[in-house]
């Protein structure tokens, strides 16, 4: 049986904030350049973003949040 | 189009096997299937490899196969908006679902409106989320049922007879076997899917000489026929669009987890923990959904691309993959979206059951009776969506997942924010909720009621500003459940009982540890 303590790491899920603001201001990524295998930016950042997205959650899982 | 016999026999080969798997899945973990839990949710048994595979079912539909390549294909880097929005889902069901997850186990809640009814003390709000998950789902079933059309349509079939055999396959199975069909489907369907969206992402950029190359015959194509793509933004977006694009992400983002089929998703895994461990799994799905986005510029760069967004998929497989591979391809798509929507359709039988039917119609049914009953809502509802499509204009397939989306996010207010508070009116909540509905519905059809546009339009401009009409509306509800809620407090409006307690929502002080063979689902 595991047990889990009540006193989270709850501040870890702030850290969730940050793809909202990597990815809700097109401001930010709208470019062509620089190309990633011919790919325009506006593209390969918001891809590249799942990933980081994807570790983000994962590390506050295992954190344990 | 012409019968292709290889790629039918390859077809329909492997509709044969999905079939079977069906009518074998009845016997899989057998539960009284009598029982309206058992059919709905599969009796909460199952574990994180099959609640992954179910929830990523969920994402991969003709959504991503014919819906987004399309509004990519149609509107350029706006249409690419279904990236950050499934990026953006993972953290709000992080948090939002074991919470979601808890108070549902402990109080026995099988759907939102359950749940609403619950916290708020109000039939009529249970009801009003009811309807909303209801009527949202018709259209999204719709999508699904398109997508098996335009798939079964590039093999050279008459597009009435197989969209109606289609229908039949999923209507049996699933009044047969419940949630359970589908799980084991979704398999099978996502093994598919995963080798058609490996080899395409690889095959067909070499075969059209590049990505550099793709986009610059894209950008070329739409620049010499500028009147046929009235929508097209551009390779990036334009400043004007900014606002509308993220609107699109967030409040698609929001929507996708108040929809019934998503919350049946999130019930049926067997802890809270497997809800929370399968969000970091996910994402690979949002990847793929991305590089299928771009195959709407691979149509464009085509020697001969098709006349319209939902082509744009099928085109590329019927052109350039071998015709035995284009069978499989097509299958796979084809059963992408019939898992969906036996989910969907599921999700949607539940809510009328429970919410509706056992609320207002027959308090005593037995539990029989809720199966029976739900069995022939689904059924019920599947024709519902194959009205949408037959009646509402198809063109650009995407707006009718847009348009659910204006109508559930509507349950947002006492859904999600339900989960953290219950300081809210069940009076201010309800009208919200209303006119959040109404507004919402008439922007979307704002175009096609004034007579300036022949399809619907998800995005609304009130004073020059471009937003997703969900965004707009819910604001609007959002507003006014604030505003509301004081002064029917000051006016006495009595308030409802609210029967969860604040530890409902967290996680058991010891949780159950998943051990091999459970773990497997």
């Amino acid at each position: 049986m595991v047990s889990r303590s009540r006193k989270g790491r709850s501040w870890l899920l702030w850290l969730l904030i940050i793809p909202f603001i990597a990815l809700l201001i097109p401001q930010f990524y709208n470019y062509s350049t620089p190309t990633f295998i011919g790919i325009p930016f506006f593209y390969w950042y918001q891809l590249l973003w799942i990933i980081i997205t994807a570790i983000l959650t994962a590390a506050i899982y295992l954190l344990g949040a | 189009m012409k019968l292709n016999p290889v790629a039918l026999s390859v077809f329909i080969f492997f509709f044969l096997l999905i079939t079977v798997l069906g009518f074998v899945a009845a016997r899989w973990r057998r539960g009284n299937l009598n029982e309206l839990a058992e059919w709905g949710l599969a009796g909460r048994r199952f574990g994180t490899v099959v609640t992954w595979f179910l929830l990523g079912g969920d994402l991969y539909t003709a959504y991503t196969f014919v819906a987004v390549p399309g509004a990519v294909f149609a509107q350029g880097a706006l249409g690419f908006f279904a990236v950050p929005y499934t990026v953006l889902v993972y953290p709000i069901i992080f948090i939002l679902m074991p919470k979601f997850w808890s108070v549902c186990k402990e109080h026995g809640y099988v759907t939102a409106a359950d749940f609403v009814r619950g916290r708020f003390g109000s039939k009529g709000l249970g009801l009003a989320v009811a309807f909303t998950g209801i009527l949202a789902t018709l259209p999204y079933i719709a999508l699904q049922l398109f997508g098996i059309e335009v798939a079964i349509q590039v093999l050279g079939f008459p597009v009435e007879i197989s969209l109606i055999v289609a229908f039949l396959i999923l209507a049996a199975y699933t009044y047969t076997s419940g949630l359970r069909a589908p799980a084991m489907i979704a398999m099978v369907k996502d093994i598919m899917v995963l080798i058609v969206v490996f080899v395409a992402i690889i095959y067909i950029p070499i075969r059209l000489g590049g990505f550099a190359h793709i986009f610059a015959a894209a950008g070329a194509y739409v620049k010499a026929n500028k009147a046929a793509f009235p929508s097209f933004v551009g390779i990036t977006l334009t400043p004007k669009f900014f606002l509308a694009y993220s609107t699109l992400a967030l409040g698609s983002a929001f929507a996708l987890f108040l929809y019934p089929h998503a919350l049946t998703s999130v019930l049926s895994s067997n802890s809270r923990e497997v809800v929370k461990r399968n969000t970091a799994l996910l994402p690979i799905y949002s990847l793929m959904l991305g590089l299928l986005a771009l195959l709407g510029y691979m149509a464009l760069a085509l020697p001969k691309p098709p006349a319209t967004g939902n082509g744009a998929v099928v085109t590329l497989i019927s052109s350039l993959f071998p015709t035995w591979f284009a069978g499989f391809a097509l299958a796979a798509i084809s059963i992408g979206a019939l898992v969906p929507a036996a989910v969907m359709s599921i999700a949607a039988a539940n809510l009328f059951t429970r919410n509706i039917y056992k609320e207002y119609f027959r308090p005593n049914a037995t539990t029989q009776e809720e199966a029976q009953v739900a069995k022939l809502v689904s059924l019920v509802v599947k024709l519902g969506a194959l009205l949408f499509i037959l009646f509402v204009p198809t063109a650009q397939i995407i707006q009718f997942q847009l348009l659910g989306g204006v109508w559930i996010i509507q349950t947002l207010p006492p859904v999600f924010i339900g989960l953290f508070t219950n300081w809210f009116n069940r009076w201010a909540l309800l009208i919200g909720w209303a006119a959040g509905m109404i507004v919402g519905t008439l922007m979307a059809f704002a175009g096609i009621i004034s007579g300036t546009a022949k399809v619907l339009s998800s995005v609304y401009a009130l004073g020059g500003i471009l937003m997703y009409a969900a965004v707009w509306s819910v604001l609007l509800n959002i507003i006014l459940c604030i505003v509301l809620t004081p002064i029917f407090e000051a006016i006495g409006a009595k308030r409802g009982t609210d029967e969860t307690s604040a530890s409902d929502y967290e996680a058991p002080l010891v949780e159950p540890k998943e051990v091999g063979r459970e773990a497997l689902g």
